[in-house]
Order: C-alpha cells, then structure tokens, then sequence
C-alpha cells in the first residue's frame, strides 16, 4: 500500500514513516503543508496521514484542498489537538478518521487498514460470512454451521463491525467509536467485556474459534 | 433587545427597583404636599381672622368712644354714616328687644349673644333686590345704660370663597402630581430599565461563554456609563485571563503531547525490535502501560480544563437523556452483570437537555462506571432522569458504601481519591470532570446518602425555549429509529 505522511515533527515522522515501511507499506512524507498538497495531487496514494498543525499550510486546509480537487482518498487526521470541536472540524474538512497524539502504533495501523478496507466496493454486500458465520444485514440474523445465534441489537452491530473488518485488528478505541458512537476512554475496560459475551455466543461449543484476541492491540475475526 | 424590553415594560415594571422607588417618592411628596398646603391654608385664614378681629376691636374702640362723648343719638349717627359706606363693614345698634335704630343690618342676628367675644354668624341681606345668605364675624357689645346693643361685624365671605378654593384644589392638584408623578417615573424607570437590560445582556453572554462581549456606552457620561466602563474593564480582564489559561492550556497540551508521542513511539520500537522472550520486554511492557495511565491522566485533565474554558459551548446540541441513559447501561451492563449488580434505568419518557453529546455522555458514563466500581456485588446501580420545576435531574444511584458526608465537596477536587479506593484502577479524575462538565452546563452535581449507597445528581437547568419544533421533531424521529432498533 502506498502512504502519504505529512507530518511536521521530524522525530514523530521518521518514527511514522520507520513503523509502516517495517509494516510492509510504501511511505512517502513531507513536512510542510504545501510540499504534502503537491504530492497528494500527484501522486496516488491508499492512504495520507496529515498532521493538524503544519507550517506554511494548516492540516485542515490542505485536505480541504484535496477534496476541492476531487481527491478522495482517505485521510486520516494525527492531531495534537484533541478537543471534541476540533475531531468534528477535522472530520467537516474531509478527514475520514481522526486520532490524537500520543497514539499506539499498533492504534494507527489498525485505523489505516480499515481506511483502505472502506473503499472496496465489498460494503454494498448484504451478507457477511467468516468461515461457517454468516450475518444476514437484511434479515439482521446470525448463523453458525446452520444453527442460529441469537444476538441482541449492539451485539449484532459489534459483530458486523468486526466481520467487516474480517482479518484486520479493530482496537478497542475502533469499536467504541463505531459501534457505540462514543468518542473517549471509559476507564474500565468495558469492550473486553462485551466481546468476551459475544465469543460465548458465536464460538462456544465449535471447534475452532473465529474471534481472537490480538495482545496489546485489540481483537480480531478469521476464519482459520 | 425589543422584546426584552417590552417583556419588562409590561406588568414587569412594577417589580423593578427604580419603579418602586419613584412609587415611594411620589406618594411621599403627595403627602407632604398635602400638609404644606394645608398648613398653608391653617396660616392664612388664621392671619386673615386676626386682621379682621383687629379691625373690629379698632372699630369698636372708636365706636365706644363716640358713644361715651355723644351718648346714644350721637353713636346712633355715626353708625348710620358708617353704615352708609361701602364695604364689608356690618353694623347694628339695637335696642333689648332688638329693634334696629341705625346700622346696615335689618335686624339683630338671632344667633348673636352679647358676650364680648368675638363670634360668626349668618345674615341676611338685599342686593339688588335679592336676599342673599352670607356669613359674617364680629363683637357685640352691649351698651352701659338702656339696655342698647352694638354689633360690629365684617363679612367674611371671601374667606369662604378662599376655602372652597383651597379644597376644591388640593385633591385635583395631588391628583394631578401622582399622575405626573407615576408617568415620568415609568419613563425614568424604562429608561433605567434599558441601561441595565444591556449591561445585564452583556453579562449573560459572557457568563454563556463569549468573552468577547462588552457593556455598548452612551454618549450621556453619567453613572450608567461609570459602571458600564468598570464592568467592561472587568470583562476584558476575565477574557484577558480566560485566554491566558487557554493559551497555556494549549500549549501545555501541546508541548507534552509531543514528547508524550515520542516517549510511547520509543518504547513501542523498543519493543517491536526486541525479542519477545527477553527479560527486558516486561520491563517495557510495563512502561508503555505506565505511559498510558500518564498519557489517560493527562487527557482527563485536558478535558477538564476544555470543558471549564466553555469552548465546548460551541457544540451545543439537543440531548435526549432516555436514549443516552439507554446507551450507557447498555455498555455497561456486562460489567454490572459480572459482579451480580442489577444495572436498572428507570423509564423517563422524552427529556431532553441542551448540551454537549459527548460530554454528558462522558459523565454519565463516569457516574455508572463508579458506581458499578464501588457496589459489591449483589448490589444495585438505578439511573434516572426526570422533569423538576427548575429543569432537568439525572441521577444514578447506587447501594454501595456511598461517600461520607464530609467528603462528598471534596471528592469532586482533581485527584481527591477516598483512603478506601485508593488502591483501585482510576485517574482520580472521574467526578471531577463530571463536575466539569456540570459547571459547562450551568448545571448543578449533588451527592447525597441513598441509605445506603451513593446518590450523584446532575440537575440541568431548564433548556433555553428557542429549543425548536424542528428540533424536537427530530428527536421523535430518533427516538422511533431507536424503537425500531430494538424491535429487530
């Protein structure tokens, strides 16, 4: 995959760009808003990572630029501001995600890879299926090996996040943000929770489980 | 600006301090009017008696004198000459049955005793051929030898007519300045009323959160304009102040955010690089997990000091409390039902605040997630929102150990933690931002006993009424999606 990083801390870039090369993707980066609106307009890229604030053109302009040129690759917003106003004008500029600083490593790579997912046209499907699971969006019912799973309405939507986002690590901070639209940390680990009630669900009683627990970055359903 | 004015202007007015004040000074300067022109009338008339009188007494004296040189027809004489002046002389001198022999007067008075005192009476008198009624004040006196009498009197209508004046004049003159008097106060009142109206507007915004307001002057330099360059003095200070502590809020946020960044980017390379069977990959573990709490920590405080600065003011939205109750048990609900706590949200129907979604929804989530922390299990955590008088409740109560009465201001302190949960998970931060976020709201954290347990309140104030139709409408809208949600 070929990523874009405009990010103004050399120090936090080189870790950046280090991090996601060892992650297998082609990183280009610049340090400056202008230089970063220059490439993104000619060159293309899955994915950009823009810092808010840069010298000589803010974050929030320069994605505002793209999306003015038709550019409509993901972005994602790395800011160290992280005041619910500033997540909302980050997203109102034409970002598709928004994470502050300091982040985890494994946080970033997680919300990029589910960036690139987003574009696939594979989300018009209306039926979801992980090894012998399959998700019915229409009929909103699970199955497993033909025997029926019985999920109340947040477990369903907790499943689907993950089935669409099958073989990719969805962090905590991921779910949370999508499926219960909550945008802070709620202190105890809540999610582990919920997750540990739907595996009882969709994996108890079968011999190979689907949904894993992925150490120190969150979780993640495979068949396999 | 209008409206208010004329919300005020209405009945309003006569709840206002200046108007009360006119009212008092009005009626007190009604009553001593009253008093001054009466006493004036009292003087008047008391002077105008005792220049009469004097007249008479010289009168008589003269009169006496006559008769002691002249004896009776010499007196008779000068009567009748006197009599036959023009004025308002009356004379009669008469015999013990009463019988005139000179004077202007037909007959003797009837009411009249000869007692050497000075007394008024009616008499009866043709002027033009009309007999007319009038009243007179005079001595009679009678005469040593023959029983003769003399009466000498002076008519007194004009005191009368002075008096009638004087009553018929008072009440429509006192009539006349309480009128006056309430019309200009109104006047001086609204007037009043404009100038604090202003100042009160400018400082409803500021204490909404725009600090960028100030008192607008006028161009009369009086007290009004005194008070409004004082308060807009005060005001640029507060925004002064309030922008200092943005500004270092900032940049504290940012220059430790990044080598807050750094340091977990340095300890997760270290990781990645290391081998995960060496001794030292705990070590770091722990550190990265040492650096979250930090980096938690810092973000509470943050948004503690967002939520006091009132730039989250910005996103102000209509909240509909049921369906946030409902979110947030329903995240939590798990973890209740770990440790055996009935986790329980009380129907309230449609209640809805304005405010910051994600800010109420972050307390709110605070308040459960202590609540579930500290009732042992077996316990029960309720939620609740209801309609007071004043706007809007939302409790959540629980039945664990509660908070000793004494503690319960200081809990809600940045870092206060209890001895008995020190040891437990937390910034310490947990109350404090919901009492942040409270204060973001001009809403009010209470806690009190729940016999047993603990019982936090978030008393909201009444939402603003240009809470729209379209607004509400919405919010059924999303309250039918909600049902429907939970019907599939």
């Amino acid at each position: 995959m070929r990523i874009l990083v405009v990010e103004d801390d050399l120090e936090a870039q080189r870790y950046l760009v280090n991090g996601l090369r060892e992650a297998g993707h082609v990183v280009d980066d610049a340090a400056d808003g202008e230089t970063g609106l220059t490439l993104a307009l000619s060159r293309p890229y899955d994915v950009a990572i823009v810092d808010r604030m840069l010298p000589k053109m803010d974050g929030l302009n320069v994605v505002a630029e793209m999306r003015e040129h038709g550019n409509n690759m993901p972005i994602l917003f790395l800011s160290a501001l992280s005041e619910v106003d500033d997540r909302v004008k980050g997203l109102k500029a034409g970002g598709d995600d928004y994470l502050t600083k300091p982040y985890a490593f494994v946080e970033l790579l997680a919300r990029i890879d589910a960036l690139m997912r987003r574009r696939s046209p594979a989300s018009v499907k209306t039926k979801l299926a992980v090894g012998d699971l399959e998700l019915d969006l229409l009929t909103r019912t699970a199955t497993r090996a033909a025997q029926s799973i019985d999920l109340q309405p947040r477990e369903f939507r907790l499943l689907e996040y993950l089935m669409r986002h099958a073989g990719q690590v969805v962090t905590r901070t991921m779910l949370l943000e999508s499926v219960w639209e909550y945008h802070f940390d709620p202190q105890t680990n809540v999610i582990d929770v919920h997750i540990s009630r739907l595996r009882a669900k969709i994996d108890k009683g079968f011999q190979t489980a689907l949904l894993h627990t992925v150490r120190g970055a969150g979780y993640m359903i495979r068949a396999r | 600006m209008r409206g208010s004015i004329l919300r005020h202007w209405a009945p309003g007015i006569l709840r206002t301090q200046a108007f009360r004040i006119v009212l008092i000074y009005v009626f007190v300067f009604a009553i001593s009017a009253t008093v001054l022109v009466g006493f004036t009338y009292w003087n008047t008339e008391r002077s105008l008696d005792a220049q009469t009188d004097q007249i008479i007494e010289a009168e008589i004296t003269g009169l006496l004198e006559q008769y002691q040189r002249l004896d009776l027809m010499g007196l008779a004489d000068v009567v009748a000459s006197r009599s036959s002046r023009e004025g308002q002389s009356l004379y009669i001198l008469a015999d013990s049955l009463g019988q005139q022999l000179a004077g202007n007067l037909d007959h003797w008075p009837p009411t009249v005793k000869s007692v050497g005192n000075f007394v008024e009476f009616q008499y009866t008198r043709r002027i033009q051929n009309e007999l007319v009624t009038r009243r007179a004040r005079g001595m009679a006196l009678p005469l040593a030898g023959g029983g003769f009498e003399l009466l000498v009197a002076r008519d007194v209508s004009e005191r009368e007519l002075t008096r009638r004046l004087f009553s018929t004049t008072l009440p429509w003159s006192v009539g006349l300045m309480l009128v006056f008097g309430l019309v200009g106060g109104a006047l001086m009142s609204r007037n009043v009323l404009a100038r604090l109206d202003s100042i009160n507007r400018t400082s409803a915004e500021i204490v909404a959160g725009d600090f960028s307001r100030r008192v607008p002057l006028t161009a009369a330099h009086d007290e009004f304009d005194a008070l409004a360059e004082n308060l807009n003095r005060m005001f640029e200070r507060i925004e002064r102040l309030m922008k200092g502590m943005r500004e270092v809020a900032d940049s504290v946020a940012h220059d430790l955010r990044t080598p807050l960044n750094r340091l977990r980017n340095r300890l997760e390379e270290a990781q990645r690089r290391l081998d995960p069977q060496s001794p030292y990959a705990v070590e770091i573990e722990a550190a990265i997990a040492e650096t979250d709490g930090l980096i938690a920590t810092f973000n509470a405080l943050l948004l503690i000091a967002e939520a006091d600065s009132g730039a989250a003011r910005g996103a102000m939205t209509q909240i509909d409390l049921s369906a946030a109750m409902a979110d947030a048990a329903e995240l939590y609900a798990p973890l209740a039902e770990e440790k055996n706590i009935a986790l329980s949200v009380l129907p309230a129907g449609v209640v809805t605040i304005e405010g910051n979604r994600s800010l109420v929804s972050q307390a709110l989530a605070n308040l459960i997630d202590n609540a579930i922390k500290y009732t042992p299990a077996e316990g029960c955590v309720t939620i609740s929102a209801a309609e007071t008088p004043s706007g809007v409740d939302l409790t959540v109560a629980d039945s664990g150990p509660g908070i000793p009465e004494a503690d319960r201001l200081r809990v809600v302190e940045r870092f206060v933690r209890l001895e008995a949960s020190r040891n437990s998970p937390g910034t310490g931060l947990g109350l404090s931002l919901v009492a942040a976020v409270a204060r973001l709201h001009r809403a009010r954290l209470t806690l009190d006993d729940n016999h047993p347990g603990l019982k936090a309140t978030l008393s909201f104030p009444r939402a603003p009424l240009r809470a729209s139709k379209a607004a509400n409408k919405e919010l059924r809208m999303a309250n039918s999606e909600q049902v429907t949600a939970n019907r599939e």
